[in-house]
């Protein structure tokens, strides 16, 4: 299984971390610290193996990032480079020719296309297009949830306005107590659907 | 607006920070978010609770500590709205890990969202849970995701056969529950499903013998016709790469196929075809046909054999291995060592080959190649591997140098077929790393070398010389004083002469002097001192004229 994928920069700046296997918060530290001077300095025509701690770390640098995930020693190397690949594709396709600052300030987003491409440290879907289309799926989830708030809340603000409005004007004796009961009620479910969103 | 407030936009804090000229300057940002952060937490602000989680794993990356945002996870997850389910459970495989008590809290959210109607909450469910789920969640929930495996949708059940295959290293007991619902995956079409179908099937025999057994049984069949229709599957654009049709399937079902075969001559039998189809007809030109021929090879090698099978098998091998590329000459190093087991003769063929890659300028290739080397040693070709080995040692680094030369040494002392052989590698050995020798290994040498007394003259006089050329290793200085000492008198005169020998002059004068500079050296220890002194005592009883 893969037990660990990092994403590391040139100077050792750490852009993605995802953990399949126990690694308490102190020893992440020290992995990726100790991975990091062992990867990092390694020259541009060796091979994308290290030992390391019985596992096989399986790196491959693209532009200024590593691709790093850790195996078993009886895991295939060959193959996690290719699954190494799959992601980059992946992350290409969505952000649309992919480049470290993507990443950095999308971060969020290229950990919900991992979680769509590994779970428990194994591959999940072999097909590019449809690991898009599924993450595409749920961001589409995102905007509507987003355009909704943003239209109930145009609608409370609105809402709102009209009855202080009225509030303010204050019509006749009688019909300026019916309106102001009514504005109260107004403003205080108001209150509540913003409480709500 | 205050910049700081926890108003500021996630990318506004990103920029921030980037901006930081110096640690101090990150510090104080991350410092002022995080304390805008705990404000909004202990006031339960919920306008900001997504955007701040994503600000508090952001900062995470960074390395500061963030346990004070575990339960804006918890109330994240627990929310109705998908986009705050989505940022709650990322934030809560990223900021917790499996061994935290407040993990078990999320179990009930887990199992409701487990049946949610948008199955794509389902599917953030079951990514948490086959990510970071503990043992105890593994029980709760395992109904849920065995039902699961049944979904009618793909994305579902490819994502329930990962989560089981957690719930099945966490709790063995369980697996056998699983054995069912993860035969039929392998009957679907749908390539996630059958990918992760295999992968189910392929961890729970590693921990169910009940499971092999049936898998092997029934499955055997309709795993190789799958294969067989992978291979020669038409060009399918969705799954291609490099012209083959998902690779990652191939490899899959190969690794699968190799669990059910080993150790059954009736289920090798059954996968004899396909597997030298591949062997055969994968091209082997780009990484994704290496990777397949590389697992196809290892099936081969652990089932039962067909002799045709292995020659092919071997063959990919030593192909591998002088292919230019390092990644394939390192696979192959690797496969060679398990092959060892099953055929070191085979693998004896490559040995000049892998002797080139004890020399590689890569230093994994170089460590895997002696690791294979070490193995291969046997009485009939001691003699020339280590030949070879000393002379990478010539060219190799010091970093090297103290890892081959620690292999040399084992291998000499086990092998050694004469003693006089033994001396003179040692004696090269120290000459060219002595200084990576080991103390119990010198120790040995010297123990050797006075039980040999039809060698004491012979050594002596080799050491001699050795000295002469080589005195900045240690340990050769050391050994070369001890029998100076010892044997002084064969060395002046020639004692105990052997054929292959020529003869040296040396005066009782010269062997002081050497014994002389050995202490007055800057690089000599004391121990070296020690032994040089003593050295001389004895000398100074032997050569009474030299006594001054």
């Amino acid at each position: 299984m893969i037990h660990f994928v990092l994403l590391i920069s040139r100077q050792g700046k750490v852009r993605l971390t995802k953990w399949y296997s126990p690694y308490s918060q102190k020893e992440r530290t020290k992995v990726i610290r100790e991975l990091s001077g062992l990867i990092l300095t390694r020259g541009p025509k060796l091979c994308n193996f290290v030992e390391w701690r019985g596992l096989r770390v399986v790196y491959k640098r693209y532009a200024s990032l590593y691709f790093c995930m850790c195996i078993d020693e009886d895991d295939n190397e060959l193959e996690i480079l290719e699954i190494i690949h799959h992601y980059v594709e992946v992350l290409d396709r969505y952000f649309g020719s992919v480049c470290e600052l993507d990443l950095i300030y999308n971060f969020h987003k290229a950990y919900f296309i991992l979680d769509e491409l590994l779970i428990a440290g194994e591959l999940q879907e072999p097909s590019k297009r449809t690991v898009a289309r599924l993450v595409a799926a749920q961001d589409s989830l995102v905007e509507t949830a987003k355009e909704q708030t943003s239209s109930i809340t145009n609608i409370i603000a609105q809402v709102a306005n009209f009855t202080i409005k009225m509030l303010h004007k204050g019509y006749g004796p009688w019909g300026s107590n019916a309106l102001h009961l009514e504005s109260l009620f107004l403003v205080d479910v108001c209150t509540r659907l913003v409480d709500q969103h | 607006m205050n910049p700081f407030s926890s108003g500021t936009r996630l990318r506004d804090m990103i920029r921030a920070i980037r901006s930081c000229k110096t640690a101090a300057e990150e510090r104080a940002v991350v410092r002022k978010e995080c304390a805008a952060i705990r404000a909004a937490i202990s006031e339960n602000d919920q306008d900001y609770r997504h955007r701040n989680l994503a600000k508090l794993m952001f900062i995470h990356m960074l390395g500061y500590p963030t346990h004070f945002g575990q339960m804006e996870c918890l109330k994240l997850i627990a929310s109705s709205g998908f986009p705050e389910k989505r940022i709650g459970y990322l934030g809560l495989m990223l900021l917790l890990d499996e061994r935290q008590e407040v993990l078990m809290l999320v179990t009930n959210s887990l199992k409701q969202d487990l049946n949610h109607s948008n199955q794509y909450i389902i599917g953030l469910a079951l990514c948490a849970l086959g990510n970071i789920c503990s043992a105890e969640m593994a029980r709760d929930l395992a109904p849920e995701v065995e039902r699961l495996l049944q979904f009618r949708d793909p994305n579902i059940r490819k994502k329930a056969a990962l989560c089981s295959i957690r719930i099945i290293k966490k709790v063995p007991d369980l697996a056998e529950n699983f054995i069912n619902p993860a035969a039929s995956l392998l009957r679907e079409k749908h390539h996630g499903v059958l990918i992760t179908g295999v992968q189910l099937c392929t961890d729970l025999c590693k921990v169910s013998s009940e499971a092999l057994e049936y898998f092997r049984e029934k499955c055997t069949e309709g795993l190789v016709k799958t294969l067989k229709d992978m291979a020669n599957s038409p060009y399918a654009p969705e799954y291609d790469i490099a012209g083959i049709t998902d690779p990652f399937l191939h490899i899959r079902l190969l690794k699968l196929l190799r669990i059910l075969g080993q150790g059954d001559a009736d289920a090798s039998d059954c996968m004899n075809d396909i597997l030298a189809q591949v062997a055969t007809k994968i091209e082997s030109n780009k990484n994704a046909g290496n990777a397949i021929l590389y697992e196809c090879v290892g099936t081969i090698m652990s089932i039962e054999d067909n002799g045709g099978l292995r020659v092919l098998a071997i063959n990919i091998l030593g192909r591998f291995l002088s292919n230019r590329d390092n990644n394939i000459r390192y696979v192959a190093l690797n496969m060679l060592m398990k092959a060892i087991t099953v055929d070191a003769q085979a693998v004896q063929r490559h040995r000049a080959t892998i002797l080139e890659c004890v020399k590689d300028s890569d230093a994994s290739i170089r460590k895997k190649a002696l690791d294979l080397v070490y193995l291969l040693v046997n009485e009939s070709n001691v003699k020339p591997l280590t030949k070879e080995l000393i002379e990478s040692l010539e060219a190799s680094d010091q970093e090297f140098k103290g890892v081959l030369t620690a292999k040399i040494c084992s291998l000499v002392e086990k092998f050694s077929p004469e003693k006089i052989w033994y001396i003179d590698q040692m004696l090269k050995v120290l000459s060219e790393a002595g200084n990576f020798v080991k103390d119990e290994v010198w120790h040995a040498l010297i123990v050797v070398i006075s039980n040999a007394s039809d060698l004491h003259g012979y050594s002596v006089r080799a050491l001699y010389r050795a000295f002469q050329t080589s005195t900045e290793q240690e340990t050769l200085v050391r050994v070369a004083v001890w029998c100076i000492g010892e044997y002084g008198d064969m060395l002046v005169n020639n004692v105990g002469m052997l054929d292959i020998e020529e003869p040296i002059t040396v005066t009782e004068s010269d062997a002081v002097d050497a014994l002389e500079v050995s202490i007055k050296r800057l690089n000599s220890d004391l121990t070296t001192k020690a032994m040089a002194l003593i050295a001389l005592l004895k000398l100074s009883s032997r050569f009474p004229s030299c006594s001054e």
